[in-house]
């Protein structure tokens, strides 16, 4: 096949890691109204009926949602094999923790309301509330260890090696900055949660979502300038030392890397990038006003934009790192050495232009075709209603 | 069996991808099943047919939620258990899963809410056309993930690259028509449409039992029935296409699942029963029949099938090969621009062996000072274990047979009988419903136990493949999934049962009123009406 000589190795990589970053944030964007509902739920429900108000928001979407975060992980292992081996083996526990309480939400949401119990129910509620707030929490923290470095390692057979014992491989990850980053994320996903449940709700449920979400909202603004300033001030980052070869094999042991400076270093090397930062800072500002003064789609859309501007910033920072060592800086993985070959990569590009226009068009019907605010009744009369 | 990571890890690995499939040929079948009956309803208007789409589809959606929640661990599990198999293949391996996510998850996810909170804001055709589409995608991520399975067992269109120490992909068409691909996928979705058919079967038979919902029951009864049935004999079929690809790919399966330890002449004979024993190679109390293996391995009166001594002797040939490209590998490495062209040439021509080299592994750390002994041994590594292939694939098969033997009788007492069922097979129908299951799990075992002791066949041991944990980190989440699945499993099972027993609630009024209405057309061949066997409930 020479067809995939068309589009040189480098751009490929380049294009792949926009498109993980259209992965991450499309997941934070879709799902990330669902986990920060899940995580609002015992609180702007206060019975039974409100409950399921909130719950059946989401009911008939969450799914299509949750797929975002499938096709990532699918993506990843596909554009980025090195990164899918590394991350998901170093963040074992961790990862285990955000697939139990991932698994938990589908099967609450689907089974909490087929018993009358209030037990079951409350229990359901409970279940609900941590598989949405513990994976937006974890998200976070993943995110700041991965601006820290991490400690693992590449053999000459490139085999990943992780640096901790099993303590220290979960309990390791909860540095302060990282925990600082879950902070941010949590915050901002039931930021947008709470936008959601203004679109999608009225009344009590949609009053006090938007309290809480007006709190979140400022919560992750601030947390998100004060992990700005930690970045500048405390972090080192990483650079690459060698000469770089954007177009070479994929093997990151090929390069030199120093973990010293600043992250930031990258905003005076490429001044645009600050924009992501400008565009985060001015969702959540607009998403925290839209949310006190009941405004409802444009609040929504401020908070895409808010969490478009917080993803991508880390992603620009960092460039071209992905996942940087801690133990072994040369084995950091980066956009030039860490993707598929060159052929793995255009046929994927290939697959993603052909499937993503028809998905983002069938999506976009079926919240159409549900638009609408959901009521009481619409849950009380319905037998299809979660 | 000692209590290593890697040990561990398949266990895990078994353990999390036997319990999925417990929820996906459920879902495989059932969508198609469910989006049959809602075309009848859209095309007859008959409101029994909407009845039952949605008390199908309410059994359907139950079962799908844990379809998907179990899939999720599937996805990433690869990365957190198997992190060198990940590298090692995942330029291959990895595209295949991300087209599933495209193609088919998108499209089932998507349309699945849409199929229960959708009634009152579609019309009838399109809420029928999102029926299909869950059916549809459902029915595309087996293709995907089969291929991508597939692909494990013939690893077609890849090359090794020693510059990235890894296998890259040479030929997407390769990988995606893989012949092993193909065959598993209609196999594997064939099973799935069984096991909704007698699924259907099964618990339309107990209302039958009990004199409830019996015009529901009744109905669903001949849709399954008949797709079943085709279904059956799709699974036989393709279970054979499977077997005669594996003559040439899967040699060493093949030859195992037969027990088969010593070359026969053609055309070698079929042992129906027997006692494997690993040890002395041989299979006491063996019944054998005449021709049979020959004819379903080859096609052909005269080509041999190699038995298990004669393929170990093989694969200690290729180690020693292995060897050859593993020593010229580490040269390529050393000296990465200055490489003399005739070690390349070397390697190249030896470099289809390297996996082999790489089963010395477990033995000693540099392949190339293995003893004559650890050779002998990791060519016996290469034998899988021959009992639990041999059982699980015959219980697969006769209970295949099984299932022709039921849909057939079924599909006979429904289209020829005027749907009179006797109490015994009402009986047998519902004692039957646990077996597709059994009989899915044991085609795994067949699949992937048989693939032992490689993860990609020649290419990657699964003793290398596993990530670098600790046993404290396996034996933390072993007992986790353990204890959360059995949870999740108990109160599924509950549902089920709960919402079995309850039987069709929606639309129930329309539905026997519409019925009454049309009784003059409705009447049976016996001249009874519609609910003359329906005791009050």
């Amino acid at each position: 096949m020479i067809l995939h000589d068309l589009i040189s190795f480098e751009v490929l990589r380049l294009i792949w890691w926009a498109l993980l970053g259209v992965l991450l944030i499309g997941f934070a964007l879709t799902d990330g109204f669902d986990m920060g509902v899940g995580a609002l739920l015992p609180f702007v429900g206060q019975t039974d009926v409100e409950r399921r108000v909130v719950i059946n928001t989401i009911g008939p979407v969450w799914e299509g949602n949750q797929v975002w975060f499938i096709l990532g992980g699918g993506a990843i292992f596909a554009a980025w094999p090195p990164l899918y081996a590394v991350s998901f083996s170093g963040f074992y526990l961790a990862m285990f923790a955000i697939l139990a309480a991932l698994i938990l939400r589908p099967v609450g949401f689907k089974y909490r309301s087929k018993r009358e119990s209030a037990k079951w129910r409350s229990s359901w509620d409970w279940a609900l509330f941590v598989g949405g707030a513990a994976p937006a929490l974890l998200f976070g923290v993943a995110v700041g260890n991965v601006l820290l470095g991490v400690p693992f390692h590449l053999t000459e057979d490139l085999m990943p090696m992780y640096d901790g014992s099993f303590y220290g491989k979960f309990l390791g990850l909860l540095r302060p900055f990282a925990l600082l980053c879950g902070v941010v994320s949590l915050s901002m996903l039931i930021m947008h949660g709470a936008a959601w449940l203004s679109v999608k709700t009225k009344g009590m449920v949609a009053f006090r979502a938007q309290r809480i979400g007006t709190v979140a909202g400022m919560v992750a603004a601030g947390g998100y300038a004060l992990a700005g300033l930690w970045l500048a001030f405390g972090i080192d980052g990483f650079h690459i030392t060698s000469e770089i070869v954007k177009d070479g094999p994929s093997n990151p042991l090929f390069k030199e890397v120093a973990h010293e400076g600043s992250w930031l270093i990258a905003y005076t090397e490429r001044p645009w990038i600050l924009i992501a930062p400008i565009l985060g800072f001015a969702g959540m500002f607009m998403a925290v006003r839209g949310l006190r003064e009941g405004f409802e789609v444009s609040t929504f859309l401020w908070s895409k934009l808010a969490i478009l501007g917080v993803i991508s910033s880390v992603g620009l920072t960092m460039f071209p790192f992905i996942l940087p060592s801690t133990v072994d800086p040369r084995s950091s993985l980066t956009v030039w050495d860490s993707s598929s070959s060159h052929l793995t990569l255009f046929v994927m590009l290939v697959a993603a232009v052909i499937f993503m226009p028809i998905i983002l068009a069938y999506t976009a019907w079926v919240y159409k075709v549900l638009w609408g605010k959901v009521t009481e009744e619409d849950v009380t009369s319905s037998h299809s209603a979660y | 069996m000692e209590l290593d990571v890697v040990e561990l890890s398949r266990l895990q690995f078994a353990m999390t991808a036997l319990y999925h499939f417990l929820f996906v040929p459920l879902t495989l079948g059932l969508s198609i099943l469910v989006a049959i009956m809602e075309t009848v309803y859209v095309m007859t208007g008959r409101p029994i047919w909407r009845q039952m789409t949605k008390f199908w589809g309410t059994l359907f959606g139950i079962n799908f939620v844990l379809g998907v929640a179990t899939g999720i661990t599937m996805e990433f599990q690869f990365g957190m258990n198997w992190s060198y198999y990940s590298h090692y293949v995942g330029d291959i391996f990895g595209a295949p899963l991300a087209v599933e996510g495209l193609m088919a998850f998108f499209l089932e996810a998507t349309f699945v809410g849409l199929f229960f909170f959708g009634w009152d804001r579609l019309s009838r055709v399109a809420h029928c056309i999102v029926a299909w589409l869950v059916a549809i995608g459902s029915n595309f991520s087996a293709l995907w993930i089969l291929i991508a399975n597939g692909w494990m067992v013939n690893p077609v269109g890849a090359e090794f690259n020693p510059e990235t120490m890894r296998m890259e992909m040479t030929n997407f068409f390769e990988v995606v028509f893989n012949e092993v691909a193909q065959a598993k996928f209609v196999h594997t979705v064939s099973a799935g449409y069984i096991t909704a058919s007698i699924f259907v079967l099964g618990v339309s038979a107990w209302y039958m039992l009990k004199g409830r919902h019996v015009e529901l029951a009744r109905r669903s009864i001949s849709v399954a029935a008949s797709f079943g049935l085709a279904a059956s004999l799709s699974v036989v079929v393709l279970g054979d296409e499977s077997g005669y690809s594996a003559s040439h790919t899967q040699k060493m399966k093949l030859a195992a699942i037969e027990a088969m330890w010593e070359t026969e002449p053609a055309p070698a004979h079929f042992t129906l029963i027997g006692f494997p024993d690993q040890e002395a190679r041989e299979t006491h109390y063996a019944v054998h029949i005449p021709w049979v293996m020959g004819l379903i391995g080859t096609r052909s009166l005269t080509q041999e099938i190699p038995g298990i001594s004669e393929l170990v002797e093989e694969s200690e040939a290729r180690i020693r090969s292995g060897i050859i490209a593993y020593d010229e590998l580490m040269t390529i490495r050393a000296e990465r621009d200055a490489t003399p062209a005739e070690v390349r040439a070397s390697f190249e021509q030896h470099s289809a062996d390297l996996g082999y080299a790489l089963l010395l592994k477990r033995y000693v750390d540099d392949p190339r000072e293995a003893t004559e002994e650890q050779i002998k041994m990791a060519a016996d590594d290469t034998i899988p274990g021959v009992a639990p292939l041999f059982w699980s694939f015959r219980i697969m098969v006769a209970l295949g047979f099984s299932f022709i033997a039921l849909t057939g009788l079924f599909f006979v007492l429904s289209n020829f009988r005027r749907g009179a069922y006797p109490r015994w097979a009402l009986m047998l129908a519902v004692a039957w419903i646990p077996l597709p299951w059994i009989a899915a799990e044991m085609g795994w075992i067949v699949a992937e136990f048989g693939r032992q002791p490689w993860t990609v066949d020649g290419i990657l041991p699964t003793a290398l493949s596993a990530s670098h944990l600790s046993v404290g980190d396996l034996l933390f989440t072993l007992a986790g999934f353990a204890i959360f699945y059995t949870v999740l499993f108990i109160v599924e099972m509950g549902l089920m049962l709960k919402y079995i027993r309850k039987g069709p609630q929606e639309d129930v009024e329309e539905t026997e009123k519409w019925m009454q209405r049309h009784e003059h057309r409705l009447r049976t061949h016996d001249g009874k009406g519609p609910f003359a066997d329906v005791p009050a409930e």
